[in-house]
């Protein structure tokens, strides 16, 4: 999916910068640079759940994971392509 | 051994354990001489600097090993470190600086886009120690320098001993914390302050050299702080992380580090034992959970203790002007689960009435603490000061009125009842309503505000904003939550936004606040 990246960069200048004139870049850390913290990266999840359709477990809940533009391409993008079989190994 | 001042505790440490890991970051580890070595050196560039005894210096960091250095580096000097919490905005670090007069920061690059505005033109401040790389090298001027790394040679920069003179009675932190006036106060801390206070909190924990701690906590908070501080003076290991905002890789260098003591506020608890699939981590070292700041429900203490059995489980009460009031013995958690306990060693504490009379067990009042722990005062802030500190029983004694409510059952045990003034705590912060207030009245548009704290199961009181507007204005919540974001730290943005035609005034026309929820 092509428009991860976009879609939770609008997501947290909507949201988080509002309009500070801060820059996310793909590999800007959310954590370091204080855009998120704990509470913003449950609302981040949320969000990544419900636009995205899949499900972040506990244990997924990583920096390699959640904590830059580029980590949640990647990671969204794999669980994308895992969850569709799941589904059908389900069914 | 004789100490009296807090740096010490790191030099008798080095002493017996020099090669023995004392931090731990990410991938960085740092054993107890390389942190005196690194202490030195930023001692030595502040020294280098002009920066003398009793100047402040600001430090601005997430956790890691360079705010431990940094606060050993500035008290070896004399000097006296301020901590500002990493959420902290533009316009009030600012202030922060300039009320305390900072002749010195040391903050991270990361950081930069509230620090260094906050610094431009600011002729208090001469030096700047900048760790990690600024994205814009071209906004460096003079005063900013490199934070000094362990390799560098510092010659004789340093002149030993660096600052015989400082005595206990000298100040070695000021820590800001909110205050019912909305501006920041900085609490005065001495080293015999910050001493008494973690002997007393080690003579209960009983910590020990082969512990582990992990710190989640900013050590911009007295909380996280001490925790530091009760790390070093054992000999311990401390793990830092930056926050608990990935529970998992929290967990994950918890089994790696074999952590025994982990200090935790509800917030982090209740994600705790939310957590699915906690049995994948070994975290069968913990040995000590303490919780502070906020109440954790009776409910959530029954859980963590059930996923815990192993470890002890600490409620505990405290505020910065003394860092640390009462904790429960984990003996009596099953007997007074709501209790905080009835104080700490070397400590006296009492219950006044309005009238300041002493009263018996078994009463509801005002709690007043005693001992050599209390704050040297509100910084450049005498009616505030005197607010809190107050004649004690001995001639030219202060005790310390805390506005904390308590009532006491017969045998003293202390329950928290409320706070005298209308500061809210939140996510285990204090909120000062003038402050999210007075950011408010800043947008076009506002006419009238009241703010305040509703309940909440997971952050103890949730910030709600009443807002009568302007109806030209076409003000939105969004525009609230934007100012609110720019100018105060997270935990101060308001969780609920309510538009209302009008806010309810006493009879000479002040807002009401009593019956907002």
């Amino acid at each position: 999916m092509k428009d991860i990246k976009p879609r939770v960069r609008q997501f947290l200048l909507d949201n988080f910068l509002m309009g500070s004139g801060a820059q996310i870049n793909d590999d800007t850390s959310f954590m370091k640079n204080h855009i998120l913290d704990s509470s913003g990266f449950m609302e981040l999840i949320l969000f990544l759940e419900e636009n995205f359709g899949v499900k972040v477990e506990d244990a997924e809940l990583l920096p390699e994971n959640l904590d830059s533009l580029l980590n949640i391409e990647a990671f969204v993008g794999r669980k994308l392509l895992v969850q569709p079989s799941v589904a059908a190994q389900a069914n | 051994m004789v100490h009296m001042l807090l740096h010490k505790y790191l030099t008798e440490s080095v002493a017996h354990l020099a090669e023995k890991v004392a931090i731990t970051c990410g991938d960085e580890r740092i054993t107890y001489r390389q942190l005196q070595v690194l202490a030195d050196k930023v001692a030595a560039v502040l020294q280098a600097r002009g920066v003398r005894r009793g100047d402040r210096v600001a430090l601005f960091m997430d956790n890691g090993i360079e705010m431990v250095a940094t606060i050993f580096g500035v008290l070896e000097i004399g000097a006296v470190f301020m901590p500002v919490n990493p959420l902290t905005k533009r316009e009030k670090f600012r202030f922060l600086l300039q009320d305390s007069r900072a002749c010195a920061l040391v903050a991270h690059a990361a950081l930069a886009a509230s620090w260094l505005p906050a610094i431009d033109s600011l002729a208090t401040l001469h030096t700047c120690i900048v760790t990690g790389q600024l994205a814009d090298a071209t906004s460096a001027d003079d005063r900013q320098i490199p934070f000094p790394r362990q390799t560098d040679d510092t010659g004789n920069m340093l002149r030993a001993p660096s600052c015989a003179e400082t005595i206990d009675q000298d100040l070695a932190a000021i820590i800001y914390t909110s205050g019912s006036t909305g501006e920041p106060k900085g609490v005065m801390l001495t080293h015999l302050n910050m001493d008494s206070a973690l002997r007393s909190v080690m003579t209960y924990l009983c910590p020990r050299q082969d512990d582990v701690i992990m710190c989640v906590l900013p050590l911009a908070f007295g909380y996280g702080l001490y925790h530091a501080l009760m790390s070093v003076a054992t000999g311990a290991t401390l793990v830092l992380e930056q926050s608990f905002a990935f529970p998992a890789k929290a967990l994950q260098t918890m089994s790696a580090e074999q952590v025994t003591i982990f200090p935790a506020v509800p917030t982090i608890f209740s994600q705790l034992v939310n957590m699915k699939g906690l049995d994948q981590y070994d975290l069968s070292a913990l040995r000590i959970l303490t919780n502070a700041a906020a109440a954790l429900s009776e409910e959530h203490i029954r859980r963590v203790r059930a996923l815990f059995p192993q470890a002890s489980f600490y409620s505990m009460y405290g505020m910065t002007e003394c860092k640390r009031i009462s904790y429960l013995p984990p003996d009596q958690l099953d007997v007074r689960p709501s209790s905080v306990g009835r104080g700490m060693p070397n400590q006296e504490l009492w219950l006044v009435d309005d009238a300041g009379n002493r009263l018996p067990n078994g009463s509801t009042g005002e709690l007043v603490v005693r001992g050599s722990h209390i704050m040297r005062g509100y910084w450049e802030r005498p009616e505030l000061t005197a607010e809190r500190l107050r004649a004690g029983p001995i001639p030219g004694e202060n005790v310390l009125y805390t506005g904390d409510i308590f009532r006491t059952d017969a045998d003293g045990w202390l329950y928290f009842v409320s706070r005298k003034d209308d500061i809210i705590k939140s996510r285990g912060e204090k909120v000062s309503p003038r402050e999210v207030e007075n950011v408010l009245y800043e947008l076009n548009g506002v006419l009238e505000v009241a703010v305040v704290g509703t309940p909440d199961t997971l952050l103890g009181s949730a910030i709600k904003a009443f807002i009568v507007a302007d109806h030209e204005s076409g003000l939105t919540e969004r525009d609230v939550l934007r100012q609110c974001q720019l100018k105060l730290e997270s935990f101060m943005v308001p969780k609920y936004v309510e538009f209302v035609s009008h806010l309810p005034k006493t009879d000479n026309g002040k807002i009401k606040k009593t019956g907002l929820t």
